[in-house]
């Protein structure tokens, strides 16, 4: 079981990066839309995952990220901001009764309003992290906070994109 | 001591936390600084061959426009021939250290940005075809950066749309020396900075390289500018220029080898400090 997971997390891991830095990274819509899917694999990572695991791993996937987009350090910063506040949302967001034991955190068992919630407040904080840290400061603030805005919006609707057609796979091969 | 132990125990998430982070801020630091030996971009061999693979693949759509930018390119190249036969007579007339200053070596932009607040290009030469950190990087249209680390087969280049870029530039008609620099905003426009308030000017004057430097030759075309604003109080105008280069689209690229660097700088900080 255990063993199966993590080979699942590490194909996870290989495809969200790959997917980033080869398909992603150069799609802008509207010239303000960024969409930084790779957050996925930290958001989606299993719900009893140890908060160090998750630190270290929000370390190590914002370091891959950064050196294909030269800007070292801040998609670091970000996701490591993200895989901290991950847990105590987790905790906040917990519905009455507790989690089931061995929850997975996906579309289908989690059901859209948990899974948007969820997500949607943790990539507007990442985001808002990764912008203004490249930014440099608050200079431009309004056109940043738009870019922050839509570019949650699109990362978001590409994670549920791909949820419902892994979604659909998945329920195919059970 | 117990206490103390448990306390960390307790609070190591955090810890470790603000850890990561202030490691984070040590990168960004780090790569922040100008030119870097920086290892970790996109110039080392593995992000390196992994965007060379990308690129060879998408490259075939874009061959219509590079094909006749290229052909563009050898147009202009003739004219200046026939305007100037002495190029190809071998004339010994060109000064012969203005005329080596410059060397040319030719790369393709294998990786490019042009909506992000600090853009990067990668090139796919390196410092085994003579590129190194500091030297300047052209366009058919005119200037596209300065190169900010290389590895053995790829360099990574700062863009001229990058918030820390600065250039410095002269308006042609009227000598006028100023700085450009990008407000991070439209990859098409530019700032032209401390341009006093006496100089006249007027739109669609041409803005170049000064050449007071050792990066870019004299009168690389930069752009022309595009709107004039002069508030009253002011002690410079508010310049806004428009690019000749189009970033979007850049295939091929030239980086300036300058022969003359080390003599010219050496020169300069000598009279310096005596």
């Amino acid at each position: 079981m255990v063993r199966g997971s993590l080979l699942n997390q590490t194909l996870n891991f290989l495809f969200y990066i790959l997917v980033q830095i080869i398909l992603v990274k150069n799609l802008v819509l509207f010239d303000t839309a960024f969409c930084f899917i790779y957050v996925a694999f930290l958001l989606l990572l299993p719900l009893e995952t140890g908060i160090l695991i998750i630190l270290l791993l929000g370390f190590i996937t914002g370091f891959l990220v950064d050196v294909f987009y030269n800007s070292l350090g801040i998609h670091t910063a970000a996701c490591v901001l993200l895989a901290y506040l991950r847990t105590h949302w987790i905790r906040l967001l917990t519905p009455t009764g507790g989690y089931e034991v061995g929850a997975k955190i996906s579309l289908n068992s989690m059901g859209l309003r948990w899974f948007s919630s969820y997500c949607l407040v943790l990539i507007f904080i990442h985001h808002i992290a990764l912008f203004f840290l490249e930014l440099g400061g608050f200079g431009l603030f309004y056109f940043t906070l738009f870019k922050i805005i839509t570019s949650t919006f699109l990362t978001f609707m590409v994670i549920v994109i791909v949820q419902y057609l892994s979604g659909s796979i998945y329920s195919r091969r059970v | 001591m117990q206490r103390l132990f448990q306390i960390l125990l307790k609070y190591r998430a955090f810890i470790i936390f603000v850890l990561l982070e202030f490691l984070s801020g040590w990168l960004i630091i780090q790569n922040n600084q100008y030119q870097s030996a920086a290892f970790f971009n996109s110039s080392n061999a593995l992000a390196g061959n992994i965007i060379n693979a990308t690129n060879y693949l998408s490259e075939y759509l874009s061959l219509r426009k590079v094909n006749q930018e290229l052909s563009q390119e050898n147009a202009i190249l003739r004219n200046q021939l026939l305007r100037n036969p002495s190029v190809t007579t071998g004339s010994t007339s060109i000064d012969s250290t203005l005329s080596t200053e410059f060397e040319y070596i030719p790369a393709k932009v294998i990786n490019n940005s042009t909506r992000r607040f600090k853009n990067y290009l990668t090139l796919n030469k390196g410092s085994n075809d003579g590129v190194e950190p500091g030297m300047g990087v052209i366009g058919i249209h005119g200037i596209v950066g300065v190169v900010k680390s290389s590895s053995n087969h790829f360099a990574t280049i700062i863009s001229l749309l990058h918030g820390n870029m600065l250039v410095s530039s002269k308006i042609e008609s009227s000598n006028t020396l100023c700085t450009t620099k990008w407000d991070g905003v439209n990859p098409l426009r530019a700032n032209l900075l401390y341009v006093p308030r006496h100089i006249e000017l007027n739109i669609g004057d041409t803005v170049s390289t000064s050449g007071y430097n050792a990066i870019f030759p004299e009168k690389i075309l930069i752009g022309t500018i595009s709107q004039v604003k002069l508030p009253e109080d002011a002690t410079f105008y508010d310049i806004r220029i428009s690019l000749s280069t189009e970033f979007h689209g850049l295939s091929y690229v030239y980086v300036l080898q300058n022969n003359l660097k080390a003599e010219k700088i050496s020169l300069e900080v000598n009279s310096i400090t005596e």
